[in-house]
């Protein structure tokens, strides 16, 4: 199971060195990857059909909880053939589409990757590890959806994908570490099993809020649903595979997985179905406006996302095998409708429905295919689409109270909608006669026709077979959300009933709008003058204002004026030592151990004040220096005044060598220009004041403490009994911290060195600039 | 006479702060300058100042047997002038060939913002 998960990774890696000789050569061999992988997984069929969930263990970090656990039950099952199996239908289907492509090495990495990843997150027992593989996704669909790099457009919707999706991640990260912090475990069976203790604790509110915000931005919910239509610029097998059939569903896959853990409360129901509701409303209603393809699949996704949150929100047995069975009745025709959808763009190089048309004349197998995925959108009987519906609409018949009218006739509306939307995208183009630019288009090449129509097919034979392929991969599905008392296996015929009336007035009122309403470029404009007032509009308004924020704080606070930076940091360690020094318990300054001042210190005093204003205020270059250099040797007498020899030649030498330095490298300079003006320099002059006095009151502070000498006293009493040495100084410097003065030596080598080639520099006239 | 030095060392840090906020490189350096000689002399405070007994054990003894300024502080200091000497070389020299190249004293003619990053 672990080599199962990995492999793609794996794959992904392998493209690194070997990516080039794979671009030339055999770019199909590496479907077998997801088809090995289906044939797996299609092994554990009679296993979990008999109700018994597999798990694996592989301790990773066991010290924090994070094992490599993975649980296969129904419901992932169900996502790992969704995964591997359209991942299989994908792999081939991009051999051909993107033949040649330069960079196609790399787009079979990231869906390997990618493939990984989904897998490993429908598969992980433990919250973190899921939240691995979630990230994983996120970052290989922003890969995918940049796949064309140099598209400012396409870049630009990677980026929103990742910031809506990444965003959701991390407040999901914060609800799973909250999840396992309460619970005391990270595996999703063991808090399924004590689901009772998440329920009744008092931040379980904060967990359903964080997780949703995780599953809403990944599952493309309303008031974030906008990232799914830009991700559109991604390559069309990639929109199938991830933006209709597999990683979108993650965030539904979530709430499924997570519905015996959290599910059942009033907030659990009421959030999901107001919010899937709204979803599925909203963006079926826009789909119907969409003229490009991909904008009408990409909302009736959204629309059918919500239909899935909206049947986990119900959360009777019903609803749940209703949304287990809409999962796969989506992944089919869906995917279906996106690959014709690419081969129509691929062979006519156009997406507009509006000039689409006549195509079956020349591609009757992908007409055939696009027909029957239509009809199991739209839910004509002897198509699964048919099964699907008839499911969603029992479930909102059967919910509790009055409130089961409004949700079926959300339903109802829903499904119209997306009847409409899908015969737009997948009988539209073909319908008619063919115009006469597209006259040269052919069936192109197997590989790209053949899949689409395989998954229509399967559409029907699953619709023609619901018993069996409920009780194979279904009804085992919607028992991992939830305990199935009786199964009622999936039936064609229900016998006359509501349900059937409901699914026949969906039918013909579908079919009736397609009839009666052109797709026209005027009514989306019509519809693009609400844009302002959009989630999306409104995201990327606070996207500019964030940028226009930040614009402004880099030319504020970092304009590269030197003086500015430190003029910033001077002030805020002000208040910050002043907030210190004025809040403590009282200041106490005791000066009874201070000694006397004799007439040479306060004359060296004087000179050292003195000095320190001709080198503040001279014009001088030269009298500036000098009158550093006078207050280097009156300190160097003050060294000498207070026991401290060595200190005071050392400061007399370095000085000197300072001086000498300064006046032959930069005696040619001109004198100090006078930048500043009075106000400034007042202005300068009260801050550096204001920091010498609270430097002055730290050291008299810093005098009233009582000192503590044991370091000092163990220095004193054996530089001579272990280090031979009279001079205490010059023996920590040596011996005791001989290392320290090592390195010392080593800096001053650096510093010589870099002295010496910068004097030798020798510029070429045009570096000089 | 701590009184003394820490007023002293107050106007040290006060002038070199000062020099710090001045456009000329010349005065950043010697303000840099300034300022590390004010905290040699705040380290030195810390250690406590004693009067004419230098840490230096007699000719004739072999442990200290009156009472003998903190070498710690000392050693510290030692370290931190010559460092200082070590950054002060450095950055004439850069400030040499920073004028040789620009023929400006002026910091602000260092900044080459390039318009298009911000």
């Amino acid at each position: 199971m672990l080599i199962a998960v990995l492999a793609g990774l794996i794959v992904s890696i392998l493209f690194i060195p070997f990516g080039k000789f794979f671009r030339q050569q055999a770019a199909i061999a590496v479907s077998l990857l997801p088809i090995s992988l289906f044939l797996y997984f299609l092994s554990y069929i009679p296993v979990i059909r008999s109700g018994l969930p597999v798990s694996f263990h592989y301790p990773w970090v066991p010290s924090m909880g994070i094992n490599l656990d993975f649980h296969l039950d129904g419901l992932a099952l169900l996502f790992s053939l969704l995964i591997t199996g359209i991942g299989s239908l994908v792999f081939l289907y991009a051999s051909s589409y993107l033949k040649g492509h330069p960079y196609l090495d790399r787009f079979y990495a990231y869906l390997s990757l990618f493939m990984a990843s989904m897998l490993g997150l429908v598969l992980s027992d433990n919250i973190l590890l899921l939240f691995i593989f979630w990230e994983l996704t996120s970052i290989s669909s922003f890969f995918l959806i940049g796949f064309n790099n140099d598209d400012p457009v396409s870049r630009k919707s990677a980026l929103i994908a990742l910031a809506v999706t990444g965003g959701g991640g991390l407040l999901l990260m914060a609800g799973l570490i909250l999840m396992g912090h309460l619970s005391g475990s990270y595996s999703i069976q063991e808090m399924a099993d004590n689901a009772e203790r998440l329920k009744n604790h008092a931040l379980y509110g904060l967990i359903l809020l964080l997780v949703f915000a995780g599953a809403f931005t990944k599952s493309a919910q309303f008031p974030f649903h906008f990232w799914l239509p830009g991700a559109m610029k991604a390559p069309t097998p990639i929109s199938a595979y991830l933006h209709s059939a597999t990683m979108v569903k993650a965030g539904v896959y979530l709430l499924a997985r997570f519905s015996p853990v959290l599910g059942g409360s009033d907030y659990w129901q009421y959030t999901l179905l107001i919010v899937g509701g709204v979803t599925m409303l909203y963006s079926a209603f826009h789909s119907i406006f969409r003229t490009d393809l991909k904008g009408i699949l990409a909302y009736s996704t959204i629309a059918a996302l919500g239909i899935l949150v909206f049947l986990i929100g119900i959360g009777t047995p019903e609803s749940l095998v209703a949304a287990s069975v809409f999962i796969l009745v989506h992944a089919l025709y869906k995917a279906s409708l996106f690959l014709t959808t690419g081969i129509i763009d691929h062979e006519t190089g156009t997406r507009d429905v509006t000039k689409l048309a006549g195509l079956r004349h020349v591609m009757l197998p992908l007409a055939i295919g696009g027909l029957l995925a239509a009809l199991s959108s739209a839910g004509l009987p002897l198509t699964f689409g048919f099964i699907g519906k008839d499911l969603i609409y029992e479930a909102t018949l059967h919910s509790p109270g009055i409130l089961r009218f409004v949700l079926t006739a959300v339903a109802v509306l829903t499904n119209i909608f997306l009847l409409y939307a899908g015969f737009l995208a997948g009988i539209k183009p073909f319908a008619g006669s063919l115009p006469q630019q597209f006259k040269g288009v052919h069936l192109p090449h197997g590989l790209l026709w053949i899949p689409p129509v395989l998954l229509s097919l399967l559409g029907v034979l699953f619709g023609c077979f619901p018993a069996w392929i409920g009780e194979v991969l279904l009804h085992p599905a919607a028992q991992s959300m939830t305990r199935l008392t009786t199964v009622a296996p999936l039936k064609i015929w229900h016998g006359f009933n509501l349900v059937l009336l409901l699914s026949g007035v969906t039918l013909a009122l579908g079919a009736l709008l397609y009839w009666v309403r052109k797709p026209s470029e005027q009514r989306l404009s019509a519809l693009t003058r609400f844009n302002a007032l959009s989630p999306e509009q409104l995201f990327r308004r606070l996207y500019r204002s964030i940028i226009k924020l930040s614009v402004w704080y880099t030319n504020t606070m970092h304009n590269g004026y030197l003086r500015v930076y430190l003029l910033r940091i001077v002030v805020f360690a002000i208040l910050l030592l002043a907030f210190r020094l004025l809040t403590a318990d009282g200041i106490v300054i005791d000066l009874g151990t201070v000694s006397p001042v004799s007439i040479y210190e306060l004359v060296v005093g004087a000179i050292l004040v003195g000095g320190l204003y001709l080198s503040v205020t001279t014009s001088s270059r030269l009298t500036a220096v000098a009158a550093t250099s006078v207050v280097g040797y009156c300190i160097c007498l003050m060294f000498v005044f207070y026991s401290a020899p060595d200190l005071a030649m050392t400061q007399f030498t370095i000085d000197t060598l300072t001086v000498v330095l300064f006046v032959l490298v930069l005696f040619r300079l001109p004198p100090f220009l006078n930048f500043a003006n009075n106000s400034v320099k007042i202005r300068d002059g009260i801050i550096a004041t204001l920091f010498g006095c609270i430097i002055s009151l730290i050291g008299l502070l810093v005098l009233s403490e009582p000192i503590r000498t044991e370091v000092s006293n163990y220095y004193g009493d054996n530089a001579y009994v272990l280090a031979k040495g009279k001079n205490v100084v010059n023996v920590i410097l040596v011996d005791f911290r001989g290392f320290d003065t090592m390195f010392e030596i080593v800096v001053l080598s650096i510093a010589a060195i870099g002295v010496y080639s910068l004097l030798k520099l020798r510029l070429r006239a045009t570096e000089k600039e | 006479m701590e009184i003394l030095l820490v007023i002293l060392m107050g106007l040290l840090y006060a002038a070199g702060i000062y020099m710090l906020f001045r456009r000329s490189m010349v005065k950043l350096l010697l303000g840099i300058m300034l300022l590390g000689n004010g905290a040699n002399i705040l380290i030195f405070l810390l250690g406590r100042i004693t009067k004419g007994q230098p840490p230096v054990i007699d000719e004739a003894a072999k442990v200290f047997t009156d009472i003998y300024a903190d070498p710690i502080p000392q050693a510290l200091i030692l370290t931190a002038i010559v460092i200082g000497f070590g950054i002060q070389s450095f950055a004439i020299v850069l400030l040499k060939r920073v004028y040789v190249l620009i023929n400006s004293d002026d910091l602000d003619d260092l900044n080459t913002p390039e318009d298009e990053d911000i």
